[in-house]
């Protein structure tokens, strides 16, 4: 990692720092939730990621669109989102992000440009290009991150549209996460060639880049973002980075996919939060004292919000038939 | 007679049948050592190899149409998508290719597949992996569609599914998995348009279609403890469907439920109530009642969620206004 000498950028280390901690926070307090059976279905962890999300995040602007995936806390919480909200759609109460209707795998954030997490694998490349489109359209400068994993590149949908995206030059950039897995199977069983090539056959400026430092992420994402805003676009960026969890929070006994020391190699070596507080140590950005007291206000944060989200209500039952369609001006109550 | 569970019984026929034939194989997404999400599939792979168990990339639409090729000359593929919802990423290879291409050609080509896919909610898993979706393919002429209701069915009719010559679409409830049933171990088929009538009454035909004929035989139970006989009917497939066997019973009962776990609208509770409107109405002492899901997409949250799907109470209450003549227009 390289250190931005000015010192403005001081703040940006620190959110980034704070955003990261706060996703990991989240993680093992939804992990906890599921294994006290508080939780309702499964949920697919996002641990281990973070400097992608953050990193990239970091970059946008709120008015910034992403499309997130079924692994989506992580892209939520960069983005902007409150623990609250969070917690209480991952138990369906009223006060959850989508009132309890979407739950984990359809966390979405509108007020911050989160257009929502996807359970369809690829289901929102398509999402994310009619955002660029629209912006482009409505002539405003809002960018559009894509998000999905290395599993995704098997679905068309993302080649039908990366190659209009290239064709308009749209203001999107495909964050391809390749965590090495998709599911119970490892990328190169599934992805023939390179991953980047896919987007340069397109003619897609592409890059590929350590998931696990923040600050290359993110020194590549300004760049990146900064150029598809002037219409630039696309880009496609391929972040390398590693699952510590499962597949999902159900996925315990994995050894017969992937080795347990190569999990603790990431763990131990490449962990994102980890070496990113060594290096502010080092920058003197923050002492021993900031990082533990950011680490503590975090863990309190995500404590009460989970507090608060175990006590909220669920929504009315009256609430099932609502939002099924969107009331037009002039219409009566929708029934 | 032994039980076991309706994964085991599905994998079994699985495995007898690729015994049988060599020129059956499987594919799927995380079909061979990881053996499906809901290990289904588990110990295939060991058998067969990763020629005949392929695991596919996440490509559903490029893996169907690899299929649809591969059953017109000469393989007998068996599909498996993971999550039922996905059909809709599956549509065009199956309802545009594989549903027609018989007929298009004249009887000359055929595509013997096999799709084995899942339906249900009450899983908390959402809008996207929740819906039971087999009222689409089975509006399309050429396909087979086929709902197995227990262990047993599952098993029998996945080897019947395997031997036909046309395209098949099988939807397993992933609610049921474990659940067990008296399988034997001899070899059985079960054909297909052969309706189970699981229980004998005169008061009131229930109709249900997989879990649903769980939720019905429960009706079942709660009105017998009223006095009334209600009579359970399982159809086992949508295409071909046993209409003979539904339309006797109603001319018996004289009243009928139709339960289905699909969106009610538009849908397979429809389809069965109009037919029976159609051919046993003289016969007809109160209106042919149709419970389906709710028309919502399925709700997360588990306060919204339970109260989607039909349960036997509702079932049980319907029927008893049904059977008591208390089932206005209107009401
Ligand atoms: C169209 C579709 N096919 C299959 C699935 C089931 N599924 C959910 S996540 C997943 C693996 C996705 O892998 P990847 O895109 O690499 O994301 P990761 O889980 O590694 O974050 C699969 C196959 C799905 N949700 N949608
Ligand atoms: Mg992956």
């Amino acid at each position: 990692m390289s250190r931005n000498s000015k010192k403005s950028n001081d703040e940006a280390y620190v959110r980034m720092y704070q955003q990261m901690v706060r996703i990991r926070a989240f993680e093992d307090n939804a992990n906890k939730l599921y294994l006290a059976a508080k939780m309702p279905g499964l949920t697919h962890m996002y641990s281990g990621q973070e400097a992608v999300a953050v990193g990239i995040c970091e970059a946008l602007k709120s008015t910034d669109k992403i499309t997130s995936t079924h692994r989506g806390h992580g892209h939520c919480v960069a983005k902007g989102a409150d623990f609250k909200e969070m917690f209480c759609e991952l138990l369906g109460k009223e006060e959850g992000y989508c009132r309890g209707k979407g739950g984990s795998m359809h966390i979405a954030d509108q007020e911050n440009g989160n257009l929502g997490a996807n359970a369809i694998v690829g289901g929102s490349a398509g999402i994310a290009t009619g955002a660029a489109l629209s912006a482009k359209h409505l002539g405003k400068d809002d960018v559009t991150v894509c998000f999905f994993g290395d599993g995704a590149l098997g679905q068309g949908l993302l080649y039908e549209v990366m190659n209009m995206a290239a064709l308009w030059n749209l203001p999107v950039i495909y964050a391809c996460e390749n965590n090495l897995y998709g599911e119970y199977t490892k990328v190169e069983e599934m992805a023939a060639g390179e991953l980047t090539a896919r987007a340069k056959a397109f003619g897609i400026e592409s890059h590929i880049v350590d998931g696990q430092d923040v600050l290359a992420v993110n020194k590549l994402s300004q760049d990146l973002v900064a150029r598809a805003r002037k219409g630039e676009g696309p880009f496609f960026m391929q972040l390398n980075t590693y699952r510590y969890h499962g597949h999902h929070v159900g996925d315990i006994n994995r050894e017969y996919y992937r080795p347990k020391s190569e999990e603790e190699l990431w763990k131990t070596e490449r962990d994102p939060i980890s070496n990113f507080a060594k290096w502010l140590l080092k920058e003197k950005v923050l002492t021993e004292a900031e990082l533990n007291q950011i680490e503590k206000d975090v863990q309190q944060d995500a404590k009460d919000a989970v507090t608060y989200a175990e006590a909220a209500d669920y929504p009315d039952v009256s609430e099932v038939t609502l939002h099924v369609y969107k009331q037009n001006q002039g219409e009566g109550a929708s029934q | 007679m032994r039980e076991i569970t309706l994964s085991k019984a599905v994998n079994e026929a699985i495995a007898e049948e690729m015994r049988r034939d060599s020129t059956i194989f499987l594919m799927g997404e995380d079909v061979a050592e990881a053996g499906t999400p809901f290990k289904v599939l588990s110990g295939l792979v060991e058998e067969f190899g990763t020629e005949r168990i392929v695991d596919t990339p996440i490509s559903e639409p490029g893996f169907m149409g690899l299929a649809v090729g591969a059953a017109m000359t000469g393989s007998r593929p068996i599909v498996d998508l993971m999550f039922g919802d996905f059909i809709f990423l599956v549509m065009d290879q199956l309802c545009n290719q594989a549903a027609k291409t018989h007929y298009m050609s004249g009887g000359k080509l055929s595509v013997p597949l096999v799709l084995r896919t899942n339906l249900g909610a009450t899983r908390r898993s959402a809008a996207q992996h929740s819906q039971s979706l087999h009222a689409l393919v089975a509006h399309i002429p050429g396909l087979k569609v086929a709902m197995p209701s227990s262990a047993y069915e599952a098993k029998g009719l996945m080897k019947t599914a395997i031997r036909d010559e046309n395209p098949v679409v099988i939807f397993e409830d992933k609610l049921m998995y474990n659940d067990k049933a008296p399988v034997p171990e001899e070899e059985y088929l079960i054909p297909f348009g052969e309706a189970n009538i699981l229980r004998e009454g005169r008061d009131i035909t229930l109709i249900g279609t997989s879990s649903m004929v769980q939720v019905c035989e429960k009706a079942a139970d709660m009105l017998a403890e009223q006095g009334i006989e209600a009579e359970v009917i399982d159809p086992r497939t949508l295409v071909p469907l046993d209409e003979d066997s539904l339309i006797n019973s109603v001319k018996k009962t004289s009243r009928a439920i139709v339960v289905d776990e699909g969106h009610q609208s538009y849908g397979i509770t429809g389809e069965i109530a109009s037919r029976l409107n159609e051919k046993a109405f003289y016969y007809l002492d109160a209106p042919v009642q149709r419970m389906g899901a709710m028309d919502v997409p399925v709700p997360f949250s588990p306060a919204l969620e339970d109260i989607t799907v039909p349960t036997p109470e509702r079932v049980f209450e319907q029927a008893l206004k049904s059977v008591k003549g208390e089932l206005f227009h209107g009401a």
